[in-house]
């Protein structure tokens, strides 16, 4: 195991992210604030509790989602897009480090940015809300999770992306359609019933879903379910990945 | 001893059906200064790209300090260095940091001490806390260099080094090459300014066409391939070539004071008593006589297209 290695590109990642610090961290929590104040405060005000919660509390674990999957997938993406567009690939591609911990470090590189995000973000809902998180450290442990796998699909689209157009398509087009449609401002048990069950087949409403039932003790999904879908998310990307390795695709001629 | 690096085999054939290298075999002694010449798409970055891992070959075997790349690749690519020959860096890392990943993500302990002294020698270290996008064209040559040292390789491949670099950073980096030789590392290079290579390397691979053409001590590439040419000063201009002398073998320059004969210094009878001996029996005086080496660069476009 190169650790030396895989500090580096960690360490490495991590200072991108401090160089454009306004763009990593201050925008998304800007548009997150935004985000309270008009369907926390605003308009939260006038709609009726869900499920005994007070609907600004509702939507703060899908707000948080909103941002981390579209963060730790465009950061990753753009992590491993970067050296590929400017040429620096051939550094990783001849260094002794293997395919694993080139992805250890990109990776989680990515998704403690993400992480890092989402607790930010859950100070700045302070600042508006008042709520609770009833299991921090499943609390955590999703948190934790959602990024990672995210920051894997990243890493995928940055291997597979010819353009910086293709790089932000995927997260535009449909990772943050998914996530307004799963259930981040709304119950799915307000759907219905015939949408209810087409909104099943949007994975982003299992983490929504788990991610709120570590805050309030119920959602949509039974949690069981959103780990089990979760954890079936991570083995899909790392199996695609270590494809990519394999067969150099896109990497190496 | 054994050759640092040893080539069987290797070839490479592109997903297009181009094929880049045919199979190739070659072994580079320990310490040695190898210069691989050739036109450009005549396979040299590919087979630089193979060794390095950046490209993978479609059929052979490379071994580097005796560890297979393939197999060992972790303790085969800590032993190699590659300068690569697009100016691909980080422009917004500064100097300092970039040369620190490097040598992290080659699996060295920080050394910074090394760094330091790398960076004193390649003239960067005034320079360290500069973004890169701030250094000019050669300054950002030697950071990549100073990146390909920083964790101690002892075979170092340079592409195209010295391609679109002043003649400052010319000297300072053959300077450097020598050094790193004095400290016994390997050093293959790819280059078209073959004086450089004749400068420089101690045998000299030539490639064309994917193909591995010859390889040669580079004195006796020279003496073998090698041709002179008798330049005679003559005391009075002719005005044509005298009808003893073949005119395939002597030329008459076109003022008629110089005659010029070629011949090749590798066969036992040069010709040239007997050539001296016909213009004294003619009666032409000479004033002097000088001879001059053909240049590894006329070897070299010879070789290229008789084979073309």
């Amino acid at each position: 195991m190169n650790t030396y290695g895989v500090k580096a590109i960690y360490l490495f990642e991590l200072a991108r992210t401090w160089r454009t610090l306004m763009q990593s961290i201050a925008s998304p929590v800007l548009s997150t604030s935004l985000y309270f104040i008009v369907f926390g405060s605003a308009i939260g005000s006038q709609i009726v509790s869900i499920d005994g919660i007070s609907y600004g509390a509702f939507i703060i674990p899908g707000l948080v989602m909103l941002t981390i999957l579209t963060e730790s997938t465009s950061n990753a993406s753009f992590g491993i897009y970067m050296p590929k567009f400017s040429g620096t690939i051939y550094e990783i591609l001849s260094a002794p480090v293997s395919a694993f911990e080139i992805v250890a470090g990109y990776v989680g590189a990515a998704a403690t940015k993400s992480i890092i995000l989402g607790l930010i973000i859950l100070l700045t809902a302070r600042l508006f809300v008042d709520y609770s998180i009833a299991y921090p450290l499943l609390m955590l442990l999703f948190l934790v999770l959602t990024c990672v796998t995210f920051a894997l699909l990243g890493f995928l689209i940055g291997l597979w992306a010819n353009s910086f157009e293709q790089l932000q398509i995927i997260p535009m087009m449909v990772i943050a359609p998914l996530t307004f449609l799963g259930g981040t401002f709304y119950s799915i048990s307000m759907l219905p019933e015939f949408w209810q069950k087409v909104t099943l087949l949007n994975p982003v409403v299992y983490l929504v879903s788990g991610f709120r039932w570590s805050f309030y003790g119920s959602a949509d999904v039974h949690i069981g379910v959103s780990l089990a879908m979760i954890t079936l998310f991570i083995a899909i990307c790392s199996g695609l990945i270590a494809w990519v390795f394999h067969t150099g695709y896109k990497l190496k001629s | 001893m054994n050759p640092i690096i040893e080539i069987r085999g290797i070839q490479k054939t592109y997903a297009s059906g181009f094929q880049a290298l045919q199979p190739i075999d070659l072994s580079i002694e320990r310490g040695e200064i190898f210069a691989l010449l050739g036109p450009n798409g005549a396979g040299k970055t590919t087979l630089i790209s193979i060794i390095c891992g950046i490209v993978n070959a479609s059929g052979g075997q490379i071994t580097a300090d005796g560890l297979d790349i393939q197999r060992d690749y972790r303790q085969a690519r800590q032993r190699i260095g590659l300068v690569p020959q697009e100016l691909a860096v980080n422009i917004f890392e500064t100097v300092w940091n970039t040369v620190k990943f490097s040598r992290g993500l080659f699996g060295c302990a920080p050394d910074d001490d090394y760094l330091e002294q790398l960076l004193r020698q390649l003239s960067l270290w005034d320079k360290k806390d500069n973004p890169i996008m701030a250094l000019s064209g050669g300054m950002k040559r030697r950071v990549l260099i100073a990146k390909a040292l920083a964790h101690e390789p002892r075979i170092l491949f340079l592409d195209e080094p010295t391609a679109g670099v002043d003649v400052e950073l010319r000297r300072d980096m053959w300077a450097m090459i020598r050094r790193l030789r004095e400290d016994g590392v390997t050093i293959i290079l790819t280059t078209h300014y073959i004086e450089e290579a004749e400068d420089m390397a101690d045998r000299i691979g030539v490639i064309n066409k994917g193909q591995l053409m010859l390889v040669k001590e580079k004195h006796a590439l020279m003496r073998d391939l090698g041709r002179k040419s008798l330049t005679v000063h003559l005391n009075a201009p002719l005005a044509q070539l005298p009808q003893a002398l073949d005119p395939a073998e002597v030329e008459l320059s076109a003022d008629g004071t110089e005659l010029t004969y070629q011949y090749n210094t590798a066969r036992e009878n040069t010709g040239v008593a007997p050539l001296l001996q016909q213009l004294a029996e003619a009666g032409i005086g000479y004033s002097d006589l000088s001879t001059k080496q053909s240049s590894l660069e006329e070897i070299f476009v010879s070789l290229v297209e008789e084979k073309a």
